[in-house]
C-alpha cells in the first residue's frame, strides 16, 4: 500500500516539477530559443528543474541548512521530529543538514573529478587520433593496459600509495576516468579526421590546438555528452565503493557516497535512512541522464 | 564504480564503426582480415599483459610496507622481519625479483604464493572457476534481459514503458552494489526465500548452487543491465533515422519488423562491444558482490593479496583480469565485424 | 564499517600488543534474560561467522595473528596452558608447573594425550613445538618471548625451560596462542601439519573462506568439546554478519556493528553477550614533539572531550569510561578512586593558557584499522575540543598500511590495546622510557623508578600506592589518552548455551567457545 501511494505521490511531484520547470524556462528563455523549450519533453523539464534545484542547494547550502556542517546535537539516531526533521545519524549529526552539505560537497567534487576527466581525456584522445602514427600506438596501447585494470583495484592502489586528501581523491578519480574518455575521444575523432574540411582546415594552416577546438570538439560533442551524463555519477559510487574498501573522503565532511556506505548496514533492519543519500544520488542520475537523452535525441535529428 | 567502462566503450564501438568499413572496404576478403585482425590483437594483448604486469608491479612495490611485516603484524621485531625476509627472498631488488618473476612466468610457471607457499595455480584454480561461474550466471539472466528492454523500448520510444524503464535502469545504476545487493537481502533473503550468504563445499551440486548464487547474479544482474539496455535502445535509434529505415518504412512494413529485421542487424556491433564490456566487468569488478555474499571469487582473492603485498598473486591475477578484457574485447570486435552486413554481403 | 577490508582487523598488532589473560570478567546481558543454565549436551553443527580471516591466513603458528586462525587453533590445538574463564591459570597438556628461583621452570607434561593421527603426544613435541619459536632462522611472531630463555630441555615426563633471569610470569606466556604443542620428527615440528591434539578434526580448510571440523571421538577431555561439527567462516562484511545471523546460516558472530545492537536485541533472534575487561583505546601523543612535549596541551585535550558520549556512541554503551588509565577494572591494583576527568572546556582553556596559548590546532591521523569507531571518535573528539578554542583536524588515513605508515609515526594517532592481566606487564609493555611499543615516547623518571621498585616490594599495601601512583602519572601527566574500556560484543542464536561467566581473556570466550559451548 505504502508502495503504492509513494509512486502515486512521485509521479505527481515528476508532472508538478516538469511542467513547472518547462513553464518557468520558457518564460525565462531569450526568444529565439523559445520553441526549443516548448518541444521539449516532459522527462527533459523535470531534469534541468531537478538539476537547477541541486545546484541552487549546494551553492547555498550554509544559508539552508540548520545546523552546522558537522555539528553534533545529541543522540544518536533520533527519530524524524523536529528540529531534526530527518532525525540524526550514528553520531548525533543532524541527517537534513548533513544531505544538504552533502549535494555542495558530493556534486562538486563529481563536478570537477568528471571536468577534469573529460579535459584530459578527450583532448589527449582528439590529439592522439589527429597525431595518429606512433604516438598513437604507444598512447593508446598504454591506455589499453590501465583499462585492462579493474577501476576499483586501481584506484585503491592508487590512493594507498597517494593518501586521501580531496585532491587526490579527484586525481585518482579522475585518471582512472580518463582512460576511459580517452578511448571515446579518440575513436570519435578518428571519424572526424578523415573528413575533408580537416583536411582542409590543415591546408589552412591551421595549429594543432585550434583544431581540436574549433574543428574537431564541436563535431565529436554529441556522444561525450552522453558519456559526460553518466560519468558524472559513476564519481558518487566511485566514492562509496572505495569508502567500502574503508578508503574516502576526510570527516568530517559530508557526502553521499559514504553517507549511504556509513548508514548501510540499516537497511538489514528495514531502516529506510540510508536510501536517503542514496535515493538523492539516484534522482540526480536520473535527472541528469533526462537531460543528456534530450540533447542526444535534439542532436540525432529524429522527429519523434 | 563499477560498470563506468562500458558506457562509454559501447559509444565508442558506435563510433569506432565507420573508419573501420571504410578501412574494410579497401581490403581483400573479410575472412582473412578477421584472422589478420586476431593475429595483430593478440600480440597487442601480450604487450597489454606485460605493460599490466609492469604497472601492477611498481604500483604493489611502492605501497609501504611488505609481506614481511605483514605476515608478522606489528609484533614483529627487526630480527624476525630479516630472517622472514631472507626467507622469502624479499631482500633481492625489485627489478631482479620482477625479471625472476617475469622469466618463471614466459616458462608457464607462476610461481608460489609467497604467504602460503602454495602454488598459484592451486590458490588461484577454483576461485577462477566460481568468478567465471558468477559472471556467466549473471549474463545469462541480464543479457537476455536487456536486449529485450533495449529492443522493446526503442521500439516504443518515447512512451511511458520506455521512460520508466529507462528511469528504473538509472536509478538501479545509480544505486552502489552493495546498497542494491543488501536490498535484495532484506527482501528476499531475510524472508526465506533464498539464501543470504554462498557457501560452496565439495558436495555442492551446480543446482545447489544456481539457487544460493542468485541473489549476487541477480545484483549484479541489476547494475549491468541498465547500460546494455540504453546502449542497445540508443543503437537501434540511432539507425532510424536512415534513409533505409525510412525507405523500409514507407514500404508500410510494421514498427516491429523494421527495427527487428533492419535496425537491430546494423546495431549489433555497439551492443556486442558493451555486452562484452560488461562481462569483462562482471568477471573483472565484483569484488563488493562477493565480499556482501560471502562469495570466493578471485576479486576478494586479489584483495587479501595487496593487503599482504603477496605480489606473484597480485600479478597473477591483474594477468588474468586484463587477459579476460582483452580476449572479450577481441571477440566483440570480430562478432561486431562478422555481425555487419555490410561485410559479410560484399560482393 | 570500513574496518571489513582489513582481515587482520582488530588484532593485527598480534600478541604481544594484547593480553594475554584478564583476572576478572563480567558479562552483561540483556535485561530479562537469564542465562540459560542447563547441563551441556552433546550434539549439533556449530557455525561461525567472523570478521576476520584471509586467503593468506597458513597453518604456521608463528604467524597466526587474528580471530580467524585464533578460534580455528581453539578448536584443533592444545596448549602447555589454559587460562580459565576467571582469568586464572589451568593446565591443559601440561598436567602442572613449578619454579623454585623464578627462572628455572618445571612443567609435567601430560600423559595419555594423542594427536589425531594417533601418534602419543611427548614431552618432545613440547620441546620441538616451543623450540619452533625461538632461535636465529625462527620467523615466529613471539621469538621475544624466548630470548632470556636459554634452554628447553626433557627431563622424564618434564620439560624444564631455563631463563636468563626470574619471571614470575613465565607460565602465562605458555597459555598463548602462538604456542600450540604440535607433532615432531626429529626435534622438528611441520609447521604446515594439520594435525593437533584438540577437540575438532580438520575435514577442511580454505583460508579466508570456511573451515570444516569434526569432533575428535578419542578427545582426552570428557567434559568439553560438545558440538559434532564446527564450521567456521570469514563474513568480512558487517551487515553481512547480521544478515548470516538472522537466516540461521550462522550461530555467533563478532564485531556486531554497535549501531545494530539495539534493532538486533528488539528482532529475538538472537542474543548479544557483551564482556568487560581490561581492552581499551587510546590516542597517543608524541610527547617528544611540540605542542605535546608540554604537558598543559597534554592535560588540555585530555579535559577538551566527552568520554561518555564516546561510550555511548561509539561503543552503544557496550563498555565504560576510561579515566586515560591503561590498568583497568579488572586489574588487582585499579585505582578506581582516582579524580575523573570530565568534559569541562574551561579546565581545557585554562590548561592552554598555563602553557602559553589561547588556541591550539592539531591533526589526528585516525583509520578503523586502529579500532572500529576510531575515525568516528575523532570526530566526535574534535567536535566537543572546539569549545575549548582547540581545532583537532581528523586526518583519515587509509587502513592499509596504518601500522606501518601511522602508528609511532604520526605526532597524534589512534590505537587500541587488549590490556594485560598484570600491572607490571602494561607499563613495561608501553609506558616505560624506551619501551619498544611506547607509542606515546612518553619519559618519566619517578615513574621508571617507581615500576623497579614495585616490582620487588612485598608489602601489599606499599605496592598498591606505588601502582596507584604510577597510574595517577599515566593518568595526569602522561601523553596518551585513553576514553575507553571497550567490551567483547557477541551475537549467538537463542540455542547456543554458554556457561556462567564467558573469558574475558580475549573474544570469544578466550577463543574457546568451540569447545566450553554447546546446543541447548
Amino acid at each position: 500500500m505504502t508502495i503504492l501511494l509513494s509512486i502515486f505521490i512521485g509521479l505527481g511531484l515528476f508532472f508538478l516539477v516538469g511542467f513547472a520547470g518547462r513553464t518557468a524556462l520558457h518564460a525565462a528563455a531569450p526568444a529565439h530559443h523559445k520553441p526549443m523549450f516548448r518541444d521539449m519533453p516532459l522527462t527533459a523539464s523535470f531534469g534541468l528543474a531537478v538539476i537547477a534545484i541541486y545546484v541552487v542547494v549546494a551553492i547555498l547550502a550554509p544559508v539552508i541548512a540548520p545546523f552546522g556542517e558537522g555539528q553534533v546535537l545529541g543522540a544518536a539516531y533520533q527519530p524524524w521530529a523536529a528540529p531534526h526533521y530527518l532525525g540524526t545519524d550514528k553520531l548525533g549529526r543532524d541527517m537534513l543538514t548533513r544531505l544538504i552539505y552533502g549535494a555542495r560537497n558530493t556534486v562538486g567534487i563529481a563536478f570537477a573529478t568528471t571536468a577534469l576527466a573529460f579535459v584530459l581525456g578527450s583532448v589527449l584522445g582528439i590529439w592522439a587520433a589527429l597525431v595518429g602514427g606512433r604516438l598513437d600506438q604507444w598512447m593508446s596501447r598504454f591506455v589499453d593496459a590501465l583499462m585492462a585494470i579493474p577501476a576499483l583495484i586501481f584506484s585503491l592502489l592508487l590512493l594507498t600509495i597517494f593518501g586521501t586528501s580531496v585532491l587526490t581523491l579527484i586525481l585518482v578519480i579522475a585518471a582512472v576516468d580518463a582512460t576511459r574518455v580517452y578511448r571515446l575521444a579518440r575513436s570519435v575523432a578518428q571519424g572526424i579526421v578523415v573528413m575533408d574540411y580537416i583536411e582542409a582546415a590543415r591546408l589552412r594552416g591551421e595549429g594543432m590546438w585550434r583544431l581540436i577546438r574549433r574543428e574537431i570538439l564541436p563535431n565529436a560533442m554529441a556522444p561525450l555528452v552522453a558519456e559526460f551524463g553518466l560519468r558524472f555519477c559513476f564519481v558518487f559510487l566511485s566514492i562509496s565503493a572505495l569508502s567500502f574498501l574503508g578508503l574516502g573522503i576526510k570527516p568530517p565532511t559530508a557526502d553521499w557516497g559514504s553517507m549511504v556506505r556509513e548508514n548501510a548496514t540499516l537497511i538489514t533492519f528495514g531502516d529506510i535512512t540510508p536510501l536517503l543519500p542514496a535515493g538523492a544520488i539516484a534522482l540526480l542520475t536520473v535527472a541528469v541522464n533526462f537531460v543528456v537523452d534530450w540533447q542526444l535525441h535534439r542532436a540525432s535529428g529524429l522527429k519523434e | 564504480m563499477a560498470p563506468a567502462g562500458s558506457a562509454c566503450r559501447g559509444l565508442s564501438a558506435n563510433a569506432a564503426q565507420r573508419p573501420q568499413g571504410k578501412n574494410n572496404g579497401k581490403r581483400g576478403d573479410g575472412m582473412n582480415d578477421i584472422w589478420r585482425m586476431i593475429g595483430q590483437r593478440l600480440l597487442l594483448g601480450v604487450l597489454t599483459l606485460f605493460i599490466i604486469s609492469v604497472v601492477i608491479f611498481g604500483a604493489t612495490e611502492l605501497l609501504p610496507g611488505d609481506l614481511a611485516r605483514e605476515l608478522l603484524g606489528q609484533s614483529a621485531t627487526e630480527e624476525t622481519l630479516a630472517a622472514l625476509r631472507e626467507q622469502l627472498g624479499l631482500n633481492d631488488p625489485a627489478p631482479l625479483r620482477y625479471w625472476n618473476w617475469l622469466t618463471g612466468v614466459l616458462q608457464g610457471d607462476f610461481g608460489v604464493s609467497m604467504a602460503t607457499q602454495k602454488p598459484i595455480s592451486e590458490l588461484v584454480g577454483t576461485r577462477l572457476g566460481n568468478t567465471l561461474f558468477l559472471a556467466l550466471y549473471a549474463a545469462a539472466l541480464s543479457v537476455p534481459l536487456s536486449l529485450l528492454l533495449g529492443v522493446l523500448a526503442a521500439l516504443w520510444r518515447n512512451s511511458i514503458f520506455d521512460r520508466a524503464s529507462n528511469a528504473l535502469a538509472l536509478t538501479a545504476i545509480s544505486f552502489p552494489e552493495f546498497f542494491v545487493a543488501y536490498i535484495l537481502v532484506l527482501w528476499l533473503a531475510q524472508t526465506g526465500i533464498f539464501p543470504s550468504m554462498v557457501r560452496i563445499t565439495s558436495a555442492t551440486t551446480t543446482g545447489d548452487l544456481l539457487y544460493s548464487a542468485f541473489l549476487p547474479a541477480l545484483t549484479l544482474t541489476l547494475v549491468v543491465t541498465a547500460h546494455m539496455m540504453r546502449m542497445t535502445r540508443a543503437a537501434i535509434i540511432n539507425l532510424l533515422a536512415s534513409p533505409y529505415i525510412e525507405m523500409a518504412r514507407l514500404k508500410g512494413m510494421s514498427p516491429m519488423r523494421v527495427v527487428l529485421r533492419h535496425a537491430v542487424p546494423n546495431a549489433l556491433a555497439p551492443i556486442i562491444n558493451v555486452v562484452a564490456l560488461n562481462l569483462a566487468y562482471l568477471i573483472t569488478g565484483v569484488v563488493v558482490v562477493e565480499v556482501v555474499f560471502v562469495y570466493p571469487g578471485l576479486g576478494q582473492l586479489m584483495i587479501d593479496a595487496v593487503t599482504n603485498r603477496d605480489i606473484a598473486v597480485v600479478q597473477a591475477i591483474a594477468l588474468i583480469f586484463a587477459a579476460a578484457y582483452v580476449l572479450l574485447n577481441l571477440l566483440a570486435d570480430v562478432l561486431s565485424t562478422i555481425t555487419n552486413p555490410r561485410l559479410m554481403h560484399r560482393k | 564499517m570500513t574496518n571489513t577490508m582489513t582481515p587482520r582487523g582488530m588484532t593485527r598488532r598480534g600478541m604481544l600488543k594484547s593480553g594475554m589473560a584478564m583476572t576478572a570478567a563480567g558479562l552483561i546481558l540483556p535485561t530479562g534474560m537469564a542465562m540459560a543454565q542447563s547441563e551441556p549436551k552433546k550434539g549439533g553443527v556449530f557455525r561461525i561467522g567472523l570478521g576476520h580471516g584471509s586467503t593468506t591466513d597458513s597453518y604456521d603458528p608463528g604467524l597466526w595473528d587474528q580471530l580467524y586462525v585464533q578460534t580455528f587453533a581453539a578448536a584443533r590445538v592444545n596448549y602447555l596452558i589454559e587460562i580459565a574463564a576467571d582469568g586464572n591459570l589451568a593446565p591443559e597438556l601440561a598436567e602442572s608447573w613449578d619454579s623454585t628461583d623464578g627462572a628455572t621452570w618445571v612443567f609435567k607434561i601430560r600423559e595419555g594425550v594423542s594427536f589425531h593421527s594417533g601418534k602419543p603426544m611427548t614431552p618432545d613435541d613440547v620441546v620441538a613445538s616451543l623450540n619452533h619459536h625461538r632461535g636465529d632462522a625462527s620467523t615466529s611472531a613471539v621469538k621475544p618471548f624466548f630470548d632470556p630463555v636459554t634452554d628447553i630441555k626433557v627431563d622424564g615426563q618434564n620439560v624444564v625451560v631455563t631463563l636468563n633471569a626470574a619471571n614470575a610470569d613465565f607460565p602465562y606466556l605458555m597459555s598463548d596462542y602462538h604456542l600450540p604443542i604440535l607433532p615432531s620428527a626429529e626435534g622438528k615440528i611441520d609447521p604446515t601439519t594439520t594435525d593437533g591434539t584438540g577437540g575438532y578434526i580438520v575435514e577442511s580448510y580454505e583460508p579466508g573462506v570456511q573451515a570444516t571440523m569434526n569432533r575428535n571421538p578419542n578427545y582426552w577431555k570428557a567434559d568439553r568439546a560438545h558440538f559434532d561439527q564446527i564450521i567456521i567462516l570469514t563474513i568480512l562484511d558487517p551487515a553481512a554478519r547480521l544478515n548470516a545471523l538472522m537466516t540461521g546460516e550462522v550461530d555467533l558472530i563478532d564485531q556486531v556493528d554497535p549501531a545494530a545492537i539495539a534493532l538486533l536485541e528488539s528482532r529475538g533472534v538472537s542474543k548479544i553477550l557483551s564482556v568487560s575487561g581490561n581492552a581499551h583505546y587510546v590516542f597517543p601523543m608524541d610527547a617528544r614533539t611540540a605542542p605535546f612535549n608540554d604537558n598543559n596541551v597534554r592535560l588540555a585535550l585530555k579535559y577538551a572531550f566527552d568520554r561518555q558520549e564516546l561510550v555511548d556512541k561509539i561503543l552503544a554503551g557496550h563498555g565504560s569510561v576510561a579515566n586515560d588509565n591503561p590498568i583497568g577494572p579488572a586489574n588487582r591494583y585499579y585505582f578506581a578512586e582516582m579524580e575523573a576527568k570530565t568534559y569541562d572546556p574551561d579546565k581545557a582553556k585554562f590548561h592552554l593558557k598555563e602553557a602559553g596559548m589561547d588556541t591550539l590546532e592539531v591533526t589526528l591521523s585516525a583509520a578503523n584499522a586502529a579500532f572500529s569507531g576510531a575515525v568516528d571518535a575523532a570526530v566526535l573528539m574534535s567536535e566537543k575540543a572546539a569549545a575549548a578554542g582547540i581545532t583537532i583536524n581528523v586526518d583519515r588515513v587509509p587502513d592499509d598500511g596504518y601500522w606501518d605508515n601511522v602508528w609511532m609515526k604520526k605526532p597524534f594517532c589512534a590505537s587500541y590495546w587488549g590490556g594485560r592481566p598484570v600491572e607490571d606487564q602494561m607499563f613495561t609493555t608501553a609506558y616505560v622510557s624506551g619501551a619498544e611499543w611506547n607509542e606515546s615516547f612518553w619519559s618519566n623518571e619517578s615513574f621508571d623508578k617507581l615500576l623497579v621498585a614495585a616490582r620487588s616490594e612485598l608489602d601489599d599495601t606499599k605496592r598498591r600506592e606505588m601502582y596507584q601512583e604510577m597510574q595517577r602519572l599515566v593518568s595526569f601527566e602522561g601523553s596518551t589518552i585513553i576514553p575507553m574500556y571497550n567490551n567483547y560484543v557477541m551475537a549467538v542464536a537463542n540455542s547456543v548455551s554458554t556457561p556462567e561467566k564467558i573469558s574475558a581473556n580475549w573474544n570469544l570466550d578466550g577463543f574457546r567457545c568451540v569447545e566450553r559451548w554447546w546446543f541447548a
